[in-house]
């Protein structure tokens, strides 16, 4: 009898039927939906017989552009499920005053809030961001893949096992209950017995590997694969924040890797690096996850500062005003991002002296960040400007952006930080900057390169109001929050007692439900663009009158991007091969070398999910098994040497002739 | 300038392939100062740990100095015979790769079998991991690196039947130098680790 418990320990490890959460209906409703929805996605793509086409098309392809899409994508959904979090919140608090406890139980509430950072952080605004890179970069530095498609493939489908991991604790289990940072000792075993913390390290560890690799495959890409004539000096704003994005990733990730490692220690082989006995220090783990979270939110912001700069260039039809003071200030920030780390705990009794440094040089990052403002706001002075829904995003950006950097100021000030942490002041300011910012650059940078993408517009009526509701949205949703944050309200609770708070949240709510309909519009205009996409085709490859080379190639550009790699003598590359007169080469074409789609990428993401959900079950037998296949399919993948072939030169001069075509 | 650009539109363009020359080697050198970034974490954890022993044995009690220098040797060994292996590899011999390779292996096999033997040592008399935080930092900075040996041991015999396989191809040259930084990598860590945790241990 005890062999077979033990056999069943060994194979289930600590998943009984108690796992699942049976018990909470909000929990089972939503199953339902997803299961609902889920199958009714598996039948339409059977039946429409698409499953061969998305394999082969999609999720093992090498091709930079098709990962970015897949990243954006990734990005969408998550960005419904992390909202999902933010509107149950946004309900609950309007509604528990007094007696009221709202509809959430605590346990249940702790759970959202630490889902919704994690989901918005990681699984939002990192693939929307490394989505982006992927599609733009190559194509703006005349290049015709990355450094390593392969790696891409992988990382894409890494960041996808951590996003699946965290939907699987939704309903296998719990998810961690220690906000989006999972501060020990709370995140301790003996104070975290349960499996939520668990999700929560495999999820980012597994998708941390796909961030790195993806880091050291864009600098190299950007360092070594860059156009002939295309000195650093002459790459365009995006590109440069790009390299400076994937430089703080590749110098931050391995400090999240080193610190979650630590916690798994602590929490799987008893060690003390973060007990509270036997010599463990907590504050060691709130230093090094720092260290990492600081530099992630430049690592976030940067590429969309050179979203803003393409676009406020491209729409005021003018160069981009003082490039080279935009190049310092991005290098600026980079490396600043590393000298602010303890501003997030001025409390923790560091002491004046070392608390007055880094408050000292948080503020010295606003200006660097001010220059960029102002760039900007001179690229428009006397420029003539289209006002298009990304030129729309980019001044509501500009307008919220400086009031959450700010409110961020105010922060960075010791003495106000004693008043204002762990208040619903700070919540307002990290979502001012972050959807002020990272949301609507990136969003503007899907209306932007949209056409690119598809070949059509995307159209201008829903892009407005999406623009509109969430603008109007994030107002009504966050500013409450800074009243109630000076008013000493401290975040991440479930209910309150003082009743004339209320009406703040109450508002905060109207706010949140119009970024949902905001996001409905942002959804719907995806399928009113696909419907009305004959009247929205561009056919030139270059429907706003572009500067960099992205829109140089047709929409969608070929498999290869580019027949021929250009020649870079300028910035603004495209502008001023237009300005020469430039005609599309008809003759001289070459067969183009280009890598090989793989399934390697899939299957070892699939089995590190496999690992995960082992390791975080205890399923030791399982992990044992899974590890091994792991490590079998990294080395069968190293014996596989045919991993490239050749474009026909026939098929290459019938892609680029018919284009000719068209362009003429 | 731009006028003379003008004037012909060809030099818009190239028609050659542009790939990253040394793209892979210079992406392994990024990889491994990530991977550098880890230990320095790890360096500072057992740093700022290195006095909690919360009433249990210290380093300087129980680190046996000349067994982890023999090891040392071992291991600074191992990155000298890799070296032969290179040489013999820009000379083209496939012959005399395999076997430097196999020596290098075979000492770093002698490196992790001396470590094993280290902490089971430490475990039996009761200075296992969980006894302390200056012990979790040890064990898992020392095993962090033991762990990277044990992977490039791994590589290392991949790579072994692939040059069996396929001679000395571009490919394999390739992983050749990359597993090359990798073990020379692994080499500097280990004197980061011999000096900050065996020899100023010891005299802590």
């Amino acid at each position: 009898m005890s062999d077979q418990l033990d056999l069943g320990k060994l194979i289930f490890g600590r998943l009984t039927w108690e796992s699942f959460p049976f018990h909470d209906p909000i929990i089972v409703a939503t199953f339902i939906m997803v299961a609902l929805g889920g199958i009714a996605l598996v039948v339409a793509v059977t039946r429409a017989g698409l499953w061969g086409y998305l394999w082969r098309e999609w999720f093992t392809s090498i091709d930079h552009k098709r990962i970015g899409v897949m990243y954006m994508i990734l990005g969408i959904v998550m960005l419904l499920r992390g909202f999902a979090d933010a509107i149950m919140m946004r309900i609950q608090q309007a509604i528990a005053f007094g007696d009221s406890m709202g509809y959430l139980p605590p346990d249940h509430y702790d759970q959202i809030f630490t889902a919704h950072g994690v989901i918005m952080i990681f699984f939002v605004a990192m693939p929307f961001v490394v989505g982006l890179m992927n599609y733009i970069v190559p194509l703006q530095i005349g290049a015709r893949d990355v450094a390593f498609p392969f790696l891409n493939n992988f990382s894409f489908w890494m960041t996808a096992s951590g996003a699946i991991l965290v939907m699987v604790s939704l309903f296998v289990g719990e998810f961690a209950k220690s906000g989006w940072l999972a501060y020990p000792p709370l995140t301790g075993i003996l104070q975290s017995p349960g499996v939520g913390v668990d999700y929560y390290i495999w999820a980012l560890q597994i998708a941390g590997v796909g961030t790195l690799l993806s880091g050291v495959n864009f600098v190299v890409t950007i360092v070594k694969m860059r156009a002939p004539g295309m000195t650093l000096m002459k790459m365009p704003v995006f590109v440069w924040t790009a390299l400076c994005t994937n430089i703080l990733i590749v110098a931050a990730f391995p400090i999240l890797t080193a610190v979650l490692g630590l916690l798994s220690l602590d929490r799987y082989l008893d060690m003390n690096f973060f007990t509270n006995d036997l010599g463990g220090n907590a504050m060691m783990y709130v230093n090094l996850i720092w260290i990492w979270g600081h530099p992630e939110v430049y690592i976030l912001i940067l590429p969309v500062f050179g979203v803003f700069s393409e676009i406020v260039a491209t729409y005021s039809g003018k160069r981009l005003f003082g490039y080279s003071s935009m190049v310092y200030a991005t290098v600026v920030i980079t490396i600043l991002s590393y000298l602010v780390w303890l501003h997030h705990f001025f409390t923790m009794g560091s002491g004046a002296t070392v608390n007055s440094f880094f408050g000292i040089t948080t503020m010295i990052i606003s200006i660097p960040t001010g220059a960029k403002v102002f760039n900007w706001l001179f690229t428009m002075y006397r420029g003539r400007i289209r006002f298009d829904v990304p030129m729309l995003w980019t001044v509501g950006f500009m307008v919220t952006f400086v009031i959450g950097g700010m409110t961020g100021v105010l922060l960075a000030v010791p003495p106000a930080d004693f008043v204002l942490h762990n208040s619903l002041f700070l919540i307002a300011h990290f979502h001012n900057v972050i959807i002020g910012g990272v949301v609507f650059g990136v969003f503007a940078a899907i209306t932007y390169w949209y056409p690119k993408v598809t070949g059509y517009k995307i159209d201008e009526f829903w892009g407005k109001l999406t623009f509109w509701f969430w603008l109007i949205g994030f107002y009504l949703a966050f500013m409450p929050l800074y009243v109630l944050g000076l008013m000493g309200v401290t975040r991440r609770m479930s209910q309150f007692d003082d009743p004339s708070l209320q009406i703040w949240f109450q508002i905060a709510l109207v706010g949140a439900i119009l970024i949902g309909i905001g996001i409905i519009c942002f959804l719907l205009q995806f399928y009113v663009s696909y419907k009305k996409r004959d009247q929205l085709r561009d056919e030139t490859g270059d429907p706003w009158d572009g500067r960099t080379l992205e829109w140089s190639t047709t929409s969608p550009p070929p498999q290869y991007n580019f027949a021929f790699t250009p020649r870079v003598h300028d910035n603004d590359a495209w502008w001023q091969m237009k300005a020469n007169g430039y005609q599309h080469p008809k003759s001289g074409f070459e067969p183009i070398h280009m890598p090989k789609n793989t399934a390697a990428g899939v299957v070892i993401a699939g089995i590190s999910t496999v690992l995960g959900f082992a390791l975080i079950w205890h399923m030791w037998l399982l992990a044992g098994v899974s590890f091994a296949g792991l490590l079998g399919a990294i080395i069968v993948h190293t014996f596989n040497y045919k991993r490239d072939y050749y474009i026909p030169v026939e098929e290459v001069e019938k892609v680029e002739l018919q284009r000719g075509e068209v362009i003429a | 300038m731009s006028q003379s650009v003008a004037a012909n539109t060809n030099l818009n363009f190239i028609a050659r392939d542009h790939h990253a020359p040394n793209g892979t080697l210079f992406g392994f050198w990024l990889y491994l100062m990530s991977d550098c970034l880890i230990f320095a974490a790890l360096f500072a954890t057992y740093g700022v740990l290195s006095q909690s022993y919360a009433g249990g044995p210290t380093g300087a009690e129980l680190f046996d100095l000349p067994l982890v220098a023999l090891n040392t040797a071992f291991l600074l060994f191992s990155s000298i015979t890799y070296g032969f292996a290179m040489l013999q590899m820009q000379q083209g011999k496939r012959q005399g790769t395999m076997i430097w390779l196999a020596i290098t292996g075979l000492l770093g096999a002698a490196f992790l079998a001396v470590e094993l033997y280290e902490f089971s040592h430490l475990l039996h008399v009761g200075a296992g991991p969980q006894r302390s935080a200056y012990w979790s930092a040890f064990f898992t900075l020392v095993g962090t690196h033991g762990l990277h040996v044990t992977i490039g041991l791994i590589w290392l015999v991949t790579l072994l039947v692939q040059l069996k396989k396929h001679g000395l191809i571009p490919e394999n040259r390739r992983r050749l130098f990359c597993l090359s930084m990798f073990w020379h990598f692994l080499d500097v860590i280990w004197i980061g680790v011999f000096t900050f945790v065996y020899l100023m241990g010891s005299m802590a």
